[in-house]
């Protein structure tokens, strides 16, 4: 069944876009350096963000359209699971509040711009570099494709039939992106994010009025789960599924490239932590967004795509407001999810590039590139990345856009040790960091391969069923937990066994991960002695 | 890092931002329906209350330990 077009709608989602587009080529003069021609300046528009700028930058960045449309899909698919991103987006605050700051620090005291920069500079190991790199990039692939089914579900919602939206879409993005660098996302992340905050607020008690109450929809979601075998309250097999989720995504986001980005991009370490205590003002919206799921099943929203057996359940939010709202407000909906996608798309696919140049390009193709070539690498990088993205989006059907995340999640976790924890200490040798890399994401993998979902044999979800290793229960876990925890064990347990082997050259000193600003001012005596 | 000459030492305040954490990540707390709010069972005002909760552990820890300007 393909929704009826509406003109409206599509007249306002374009002239939208038009606007974002507009905004995204002028802020290539934004606050703009000498030149843009470097990793530097493109890649981390110059490290001078304040507070406002990187709330926004990385709000737009952490939460995605994958909030808006994969979250309600888990919901109105399994019921009370599909709410673990909102512990996911608790706890993730709390848990990487210091290590953010300390990362932030030696970035900016050394002048890296990645994750495998900093690991090249901590363990003197270039292989270990080169996994970081690598897995920061093969797991930014799929979060950039999941924003595309956040597109996707909007243009099949608006009854259009076709590719070819998504393709000029993503044309447009890279264009604006390769001129003005991580300056245009963070530009258009303002209005994003406060279209999304009006749309949010306007749905969540609009809807529920109309319905007749969070009583009434919560009755009546509970009533249609029954056949799916879910309630709106967890299963006690559940609970360690649930936890570890909620746990391992939270480790896992700040490992991703673009979440880094968005923390190296802040003027100050203090902007940093300042904002680890703002940013889950956008949880709440998660909350009440991932209930429009259920929202979704008290009203009987049938979803829109993909097969018979398998329904493209990711149209049920943008199918909610085609029925509980007149055209115009759909469309500025519609408009709004599609916004959300972009932003993330263009900042994740910045990372990538960023660490292609910086950690591949340079080091293994081209020692000798200058910082302006370096730049314009990245630049090219970040337009094939993003065209990669819609091919696979295209080729591939994906019916539960969000597993797609998390087995993201399961890999990019495998660099916790090497990154985090060597932000704390260097008790690891760096080959027993890659031995212990290589095993964690070998089982990693492996637990995904024999996990099935209802349309696939392999690859299906990234919650292992303990039963598949003949163990008779329905408890599930987080895959990546998993595997980090084989990870760490191989990596303690080589350490002293290769104590004898020689260890790389530490560039940093302990005093590296505590500066606050630039060099020369940390050496001035602090305004208030005694507030540290 | 030294400041005035004294090393610097973690406060307790920190352990302020373990908190949020058990409240949220073990569901045995509350994976119940009641009591509700507004219709809105105990197991989802529970988590979304905590998001309150987070930000004022975290603020108060940034407020703690930023650094002096």
């Amino acid at each position: 069944m393909i929704p009826p077009f509406s003109g409206l709608e599509f007249g306002i989602v374009l002239a939208m876009f038009a606007i974002v587009t507009v905004l995204g080529f002028a802020a290539t003069r934004w606050r703009r350096g000498a030149t843009l021609a470097s990793v530097e300046e493109w890649g981390l528009g110059g490290r001078r963000f304040g507070t406002w700028v990187t709330w926004f930058l990385l709000g737009g960045d952490l939460y995605t359209a994958y909030t808006f449309v994969a979250v309600p899909a888990l919901l109105f698919g399994s019921g009370a699971i599909g709410f673990y991103a909102v512990p996911y987006t608790i706890v993730a605050w709390p848990l990487v509040m210091f290590a953010a700051a300390r990362m932030w620090s030696v970035c900016h005291e050394h002048g890296y711009a990645t994750a495998a920069d900093f690991v090249r500079g901590r363990h003197g190991s270039a292989l270990l570099a080169l996994l970081i790199a690598i897995t920061g990039i093969v797991a930014t692939l799929p979060y950039i494709a999941l924003q595309l089914t956040g597109i996707k579900a909007i243009i099949e919602a608006m009854g259009i039939g076709g590719d070819w939206p998504l393709w000029i879409a993503f044309v447009v993005l890279a264009a604006y992106t390769f001129t003005s660098g991580l300056r245009a996302p963070a530009l258009i992340a303002f209005v994003k994010d406060i279209l999304i905050y009006v749309v949010v607020l306007i749905a969540i008690i609009y809807i529920p009025y109309k319905l007749g109450g969070y009583d009434v929809i919560f009755h009546k979601a509970n009533t249609a789960l029954v056949p799916k075998k879910a309630t709106t309250l967890l299963a006690g097999s559940q609970y360690l599924g649930y936890s570890t989720l909620a746990l391992g995504s939270a480790l896992a986001l700040f490992l991703y490239p673009h979440s880094l980005t968005g923390v190296l991009a802040a003027k100050s370490r203090n902007t940093v932590k300042k904002n680890m205590a703002l940013l889950p003002a956008y949880s709440l919206m998660l909350g009440f967004i991932a209930l429009l799921g259920y929202m979704a099943l008290a009203a009987k929203v049938k979803p829109v795509g993909g097969t018979k057996k398998a329904p493209d359940t990711t149209t049920i939010v943008p199918q909610l407001f085609n029925t509980e709202f007149p055209h115009w407000f759909a469309g500025l909906a519609f408009g709004a999810i599609a916004i959300g996608a972009l932003v993330p798309a263009a900042i994740m696919a910045i990372a990538a590039a960023n660490t292609f140049a910086r950690d591949i390009y340079r080091p293994y193709l081209r020692p000798s590139a200058s910082d302006r070539e370096e730049g314009l690498v990245s630049q090219i990088a970040s337009v094939v990345l993003k065209l990669g993205a819609v091919a696979v989006i295209v080729a591939l059907k994906v019916s539960f856009a969000i597993e797609l995340q998390l087995i993201g999640g399961v890999i990019i976790i495998e660099i916790l040790p090497a990154v985090v924890l060597g932000l704390y200490t260097r008790w690891f040798h760096q080959w027993a960091l890659v031995a212990g890399w290589v095993v964690g994401m070998g089982l990693s993998v492996y637990m995904l391969y024999v996990t099935p979902s209802k349309t696939a044999a392999h690859f299906g979800s990234a919650s292992f069923a303990f039963s598949t290793w003949g163990f008779h229960t329905k408890v599930t876990i987080w895959t990546g937990v998993v595997g980090l925890v084989a990870n760490l064990i191989v990596a303690s347990a080589l350490t002293p066994l290769l104590g004898r082997l020689p260890r790389g050259q530490d560039q940093t000193s302990p005093a590296d991960y505590e500066e606050a600003e630039a060099p020369a001012m940390a050496l001035d005596p602090p305004a208030h002695p005694g507030t540290v | 890092m030294t400041d005035n000459g004294r090393p610097r030492r973690r406060r307790p305040v920190v352990l302020l931002l373990v908190l949020p954490l058990i409240a949220v990540l073990v569901p045995e707390f509350y994976n119940f329906g009641h009591p509700a709010i507004g219709g809105m069972p105990f197991f989802y005002w529970w988590q979304l209350a905590w998001i309150a909760g987070v930000a004022v552990c975290t603020g108060i820890v940034y407020r703690a330990t930023r650094s002096p300007r």
